[in-house]
């Protein structure tokens, strides 16, 4: 009764967002699509990055961002999907794109999986997203990898 | 000629802040445990105007939340249940930082608030440090300095030990 109870109020919770539903989960993308923010940044660092794109929320992306990112999101809802496909449409399929997120906790993040299920079914064959365990601030900017605002 | 230069500096100066309110070029002055709480005033959900410093001598929780953060939305039956325990002696405020004010609505409808929920932007978020993920919250002693800052999922009963201890000192 009690198990019932909780989760009528779990599900009722979540019901309340509902990005949620259809955006599938960031831990179901393959462990070798993933790219740790200290190689990113390194690959920054050399310069000639690939593309990279914030899925996210554009709230996020206008508080702090990874320079020379692209905003295009939040791929968690139908309309941010359709401005992903329009951001990459002239994009190289065969060559790596990078994607990114960081709004909240990995196993709760709405955008990523999207995002790389749209971009994986267009055709590109070298997605990688960024992992961010905890958020954009914890595992990126505090760790004084380059951030730009605005 | 004078009115021509008045014109170009409108479009230069004026205009660009005046539609793009919520774009916080630079990066923002980090506020830390001890430093007073960054003041503010804004409308809630439901237009009324809400002042931090309107609950000055409260200890006052700024828990900033969106309709995509699963954890926030989960701690808000939490939130909530906190408002009522510590009622007179702690203010929560809510600052939703959707980009539209009808996903936070949606949510105020779910829940039987208690508490002010006020919308957010970037510029809010920079105030306060910047936000650069949920949940985030920050406490605020009854002196008007920070005492704590929350980032992330907050562990079952972190939240009322930090407002106890808040309270109690």
């Amino acid at each position: 009764m009690h198990r019932r109870a909780f989760t009528g109020s779990l599900l009722s919770v979540l019901a309340t967002a509902p990005a949620f539903a259809q955006s599938g989960s960031a831990p179901t993308i393959p462990e070798d699509a993933l790219i740790q923010p200290v190689v990113l940044a390194e690959i920054l660092k050399a310069g000639n990055p690939p593309p990279l794109l914030q899925v996210g929320f554009s709230v996020m992306y206008s508080e702090a961002h990874i320079p020379g990112s692209i905003y295009a999101g939040p791929t968690g809802t139908p309309a941010g999907i359709e401005k992903l496909k329009a951001a990459v449409r002239n994009f190289d399929k065969a060559k790596p794109v990078v994607i990114y997120c960081g709004c909240c906790p990995w196993v709760r993040c709405p955008n990523v999986a999207g995002a790389y299920r749209t971009l994986t079914g267009l055709g590109f064959a070298q997605v990688q997203v960024l992992f961010i365990a905890d958020n954009f601030g914890a595992d990126w900017a505090d760790k004084g990898y380059p951030t730009a605002h605005g | 000629m004078a009115e021509r230069l008045v014109i170009l500096l409108l479009f230069l100066f004026v205009l660009p802040a005046s539609v793009s309110p919520v774009r916080a070029a630079s990066a923002p002055a980090p506020v830390m445990v001890g430093s007073p709480a960054p003041a503010f005033i804004r409308p809630d959900l439901g237009g009324k105007p809400v002042s931090l410093k309107s609950f000055s001598g409260k200890v006052v929780l700024v828990d900033f939340w969106a309709s995509w953060c699963a954890p926030c939305i989960i701690a808000m039956p939490e939130l909530i249940g906190l408002q009522k325990k510590h009622a007179g002696k702690l203010q929560i405020i809510g600052i939703s930082m959707d980009e539209s004010a009808a996903d936070a609505k949606a949510v105020a409808g779910r829940f039987a608030f208690n508490y002010p929920l006020l919308m957010g932007d970037a510029k809010f978020g920079h105030l306060y440090g910047g936000i650069l993920g949920m949940p985030s919250a920050f406490l605020i002693g009854r002196d008007g300095r920070i005492v704590k800052i929350l980032r992330g999922e907050a562990k079952p009963g972190e939240l009322d030990r930090a407002i106890q201890s808040a309270l109690g000192s």
